[in-house]
């Protein structure tokens, strides 16, 4: 089904931005090789602003994903759809209810915590942006480890990594970076850890990937 | 499986709701319904025993089959997984990653900029931002949607993304946000409205609509 002579994918990410992460540790889990082009939020006014990337991915946001002839946006897309067509290893349990679990957890980070405190918004805040993540961040974590108390296993749900771990590790990272305390999340924190140790989670840091500034390198 | 009607936490005017109500509207699922009035008392979502049903104290919660799930897309997913007449995604990956793009596109890239939460922190701008965060979503999405849409939002068959762009597209007007630089939105948007299950869903037809926006 696969086509052996397709070009190798092509992701569009900034190293510091947690949706790019979630993909790159999605690919790094599946063994998926593929290129990597920065693109620099910051600089040049941003550089997803540029009519280039724009008509890559109209919605001017990192991930985007070149694969298999077409190109795809929104993190979780992209791993869903990494998911149906190289489906080993998984990234979502078999049972309709755990999958929901899953999903809710996923949703939960990308919808009701990250876009509330992506760089858009923080750039809107203005002075008040650490307060304002701090805030976004603490009232989603105490949520979510409530949920996870009930779900989590060595992982966010059961015992076996999940696209919702793919979410939780990036937004940790967000929470540090914005000096939230973590000592009210235990679970969150001790997930978090033991992802840490997975390889593929090591790979897929901010600190060590092509456009890591010199001075965040791990 | 002779468990009970699904119970359903919904508000009127919430968007991530009407997705729900679509969904089990469109698969002809029964459920019961029941209220969270986002406004009064300080907003019911925050109540003890709301928290206790879905730490995130927020609406759509799907009590159905002995598990209370939260969040509007892993719940659709969910009926699609177990009650998969009719699909509301089609089959090949390819097309799902498009269904998933446009409604991932809506459901973080969109709705969530322009929550109650966080209008009620914007105050007196709240008109403003709401607007500007759903023209910019708009500008991009009448982009996508040229290349993926046929009938609908992917193609000739009613997707997830349908269900997140009706509830957007509301959104949209009732923010006062001008709809002409978005042909293909308002096209997909009129032809759903057609449909009884967007229409017995909509906001204007619930149990707790005021009498004021009852249909």
């Amino acid at each position: 089904m696969l086509n052996s002579m397709d070009s190798k994918p092509i992701l569009y990410s900034y190293f510091r931005s947690s949706c790019s992460w979630r993909v790159r540790i999605a690919l790094a889990l599946k063994g998926i090789a593929y290129d990597q082009v920065p693109v620099n939020l910051l600089k040049d006014g941003g550089q997803q602003f540029s009519a280039e990337f724009k008509a890559l991915n109209p919605m001017q946001q990192v991930p985007a994903l070149k694969i298999d002839g077409i190109t795809l946006s929104q993190s979780l897309a992209i791993i869903h759809y990494l998911e149906e067509t190289r489906p080993n290893p998984k990234l979502l349990p078999q049972g309709p209810k755990k999958r929901a679990q899953v999903r809710m957890i996923s949703d939960h980070i990308v919808s009701g915590i990250q876009p509330l405190q992506n760089l858009s918004i923080l750039q809107r805040m203005g002075e008040k942006k650490m307060e304002w993540a701090q805030q976004c961040i603490t009232s989603g974590f105490q949520a979510l480890e409530q949920i996870l108390q009930h779900t989590a296993g060595r992982y966010c749900v059961g015992d076996e990594v999940s696209m919702a771990d793919l979410c939780l590790v990036p937004q940790v990272f967000n929470a540090e970076r914005y000096k939230v305390d973590l000592s009210p999340y235990p679970t969150i924190t001790r997930i978090n850890k033991a992802l840490l140790e997975l390889e593929a989670f090591k790979a897929s840091h901010p600190s060590r990937q092509p456009d890591t500034p010199a001075e965040l390198r791990a």
